[in-house]
């Protein structure tokens, strides 16, 4: 019996999650070039609307696994499920998109069984017999390709963005769906979740700009915020920030970009005084065209970006905007 | 309530990083600082202490250079801490360095365990999750607010695009920390007198080695990524990058 990857697809809110796709993709490679069966499953309680849209993918089978103790979520009730349908469905490596669920629960679900999670991933790379999975290591700065050396299964995430979505490829037929109950006895579940919700009102869309300019810890001083306000302005671009501006509260936090924040693909992105931290970039790759600028040559923004400017944004920006003005006067 | 906060040195931001020899780790020889997000856990527990009462006590694992972290910590109010001190805990997974910290505070009785949400070198985020596994106990992640209350606590959780959740947890727990949850404070004279004076127990591996295996997972090489976007640079004067990139907006990619 060949070797199986799973994919666990992520539903939320009465949604499938659309980086699932992502993961699938991934899947789907990975099972090519190994020659392992693939196979997805969904968690949750009355999720096989779930599992047959997944079965509509290139996949061998899709497993609905069941239990109304698994909604809402809960470490607790994932783990305790996901651990049960393991011991009987054995699995050599189990993928999973990087989400802040994920994140919740697979580095339990891993030690739980003794095993290793390898998190946050961009890519594998398969030599010979050997496999390894690539991840960023200091904020983007290097990249790392890192092995088990632990028995299955292997446990491993992938980053937003890291595969296309778009790519996935569909079935030639359905695949099976099949229906496992789990038991998740009393007393397992010790947190208790309320509703989830959205603290900040939506002010504004940045996923619906166009253009985007975005301030980062190079801006320094929240009064310097101005100079990216006019820049932004004369573009008819949108204000953006990374975390931390929105932390000190210098812009409002339905201004950020990143994992935390709005994930945006605009036609420009114009990156002051952003580092290229991890957790921003996964907001923000998906731009058509990027611009930053910062005064470190070494900042990871560079290494996405389609034009750099290394310098510093201070002397940089307000020429900028007045060439902009000038030109948009038929100057 | 007693607290124990897990911290991580890890390179500065800037530091300009260089491969070792074999290509498998760093060269050792740049600037260090505190973890950030450990240093919003810290000051989290700090407020947390200086509201309900307690103890805050810092652990962290790392060679002799890793004590100017848990100093900091003390100094700015943190009561007591733990040093793993050992170059063998160095390159330990989360897994293994989970099963030291929980070996070393086998004896304490914590109602709250702290760690950042994930390290800025190795970025995993495991640590604080397999840490609570082992434990047992109840975890949360990405925490933006802890409340007291008569059951447990209550926290907010962080998820994507804006959203948060709470959750009532019973104590104890353990809860990985999000940056900005607080601001962080800075340690007074008064504060790095006074830490000289707190005590600082060292713990070995051979304290931990029945705790402790092999790594189940290796990093078997690091190196610079490979570039897949071609970047143009843009040099000159800051009036010329102007006109370039005016150029640029106006006829390439025509958003002007």
């Amino acid at each position: 019996m060949p070797d199986t990857i799973l994919v666990v697809v992520e539903q939320r809110e009465g949604k499938l999650n659309r980086v699932s796709w992502e993961t699938l993709t991934a899947g789907q490679a990975l099972a090519a070039e190994t020659g392992w069966a693939l196979e997805a499953a969904v968690v949750g309680s009355g999720v096989a609307n779930f599992a047959n849209e997944v079965a509509g993918k290139k996949v061998a089978k899709v497993y609905a696994i069941e239990s109304p103790k698994l909604e809402p979520y809960t470490p607790d009730a994932f783990v305790a499920a996901l651990k049960q349908f393991l011991s009987s469905h054995p699995a050599k490596l189990v993928l999973m998109p990087h989400t802040y669920q994920v994140r919740d629960f697979v580095p339990k679900l891993a030690t739980a069984l003794g095993r290793a999670a390898i998190t946050d991933c961009v890519g594998y790379k398969k030599e010979g017999d050997k496999l390894f999975f690539t991840r960023q290591m200091f904020q983007g700065k290097l990249a790392a390709d890192v092995s088990f050396t632990s028995d299955a299964p292997w446990f491993a995430t992938f980053q937003n963005g890291a595969y296309r979505g778009d790519r996935v490829e569909a079935g030639a037929t359905a695949a099976p769906v099949e229906t496992v109950n789990v038991e998740i006895a009393d007393g397992v579940i010790r947190n208790k979740p309320q509703e989830v919700f959205k603290e900040a009102k939506q002010a504004v869309d940045l996923t619906q700009a166009e253009v985007i300019v975005a301030v980062g810890r190079g801006i320094k001083e929240q009064k310097n915020i101005e100079i990216a306000k006019n820049l932004a302005e004369a573009l008819g671009a949108e204000l953006a920030a990374s975390r931390p501006i929105c932390d000190s509260g210098w812009l409002p936090m339905d201004r950020q970009i990143g994992s935390s924040g709005q994930t945006v693909a605009p036609k420009l992105y114009l990156a002051l005084g952003i580092s290229g931290a991890i957790q921003h970039i996964v907001g923000m790759k998906g731009a058509r065209t990027i611009i930053a600028v910062n005064k470190d040559s070494e900042a990871p923004i560079f290494e996405i970006a389609d034009y750099a400017i290394v310098g510093n944004l201070f002397d940089i920006v307000p020429p900028l905007t007045e060439e902009i003005k000038k030109a948009k006067a038929g100057g | 309530m007693k607290i124990l906060v897990c911290m991580k040195q890890v390179p500065q931001k800037d530091a300009p990083l260089k491969l070792n020899e074999s290509g498998t780790w760093i060269r050792e020889d740049v600037s260090y600082e505190v973890n950030e997000p450990d240093a919003y856990a810290l000051e989290e527990a700090l407020r947390q202490k200086e509201k309900h009462g307690g103890e805050v006590v810092v652990i962290t694992s790392g060679p002799a250079r890793a004590q100017q972290v848990l100093r900091e910590a003390l100094a700015k109010g943190a009561d007591r801490a733990i040093h793993l001190e050992d170059n063998a805990f160095v390159g330990l997974d989360a897994f293994n360095t989970a099963k030291a910290f929980a070996a070393a505070i086998k004896e304490e009785q914590f109602d709250l365990i702290f760690t950042g949400l994930q390290s800025d070198d190795y970025g995993y985020a495991q640590t604080g999750v397999v840490l609570a596994e082992l434990l047992g106990w109840p975890h949360a992640t990405i925490i933006m607010q802890i409340e007291k209350n008569d059951a447990g606590i209550r926290v907010k959780r962080e998820l994507e695009a804006g959203y948060f959740q709470y959750v009532d947890m019973p104590l104890p727990a353990v809860l990985t920390i999000q940056s900005g949850i607080n601001k962080l404070r800075y340690a007074t004279l008064i504060g790095i007198k006074q830490a000289k004076n707190k005590p600082l127990r060292k713990v070995t591996m051979a304290d931990v080695q029945s705790a402790v295996g092999n790594n189940l997972q290796k990093i078997e090489r690091l190196y610079i990524p490979q570039k897949t976007k071609k970047t143009e640079h843009i040099e000159g004067p800051p009036a010329e990058i102007a006109k370039k990139l005016v150029d640029k907006l106006r006829n390439e990619l025509r958003v002007l």
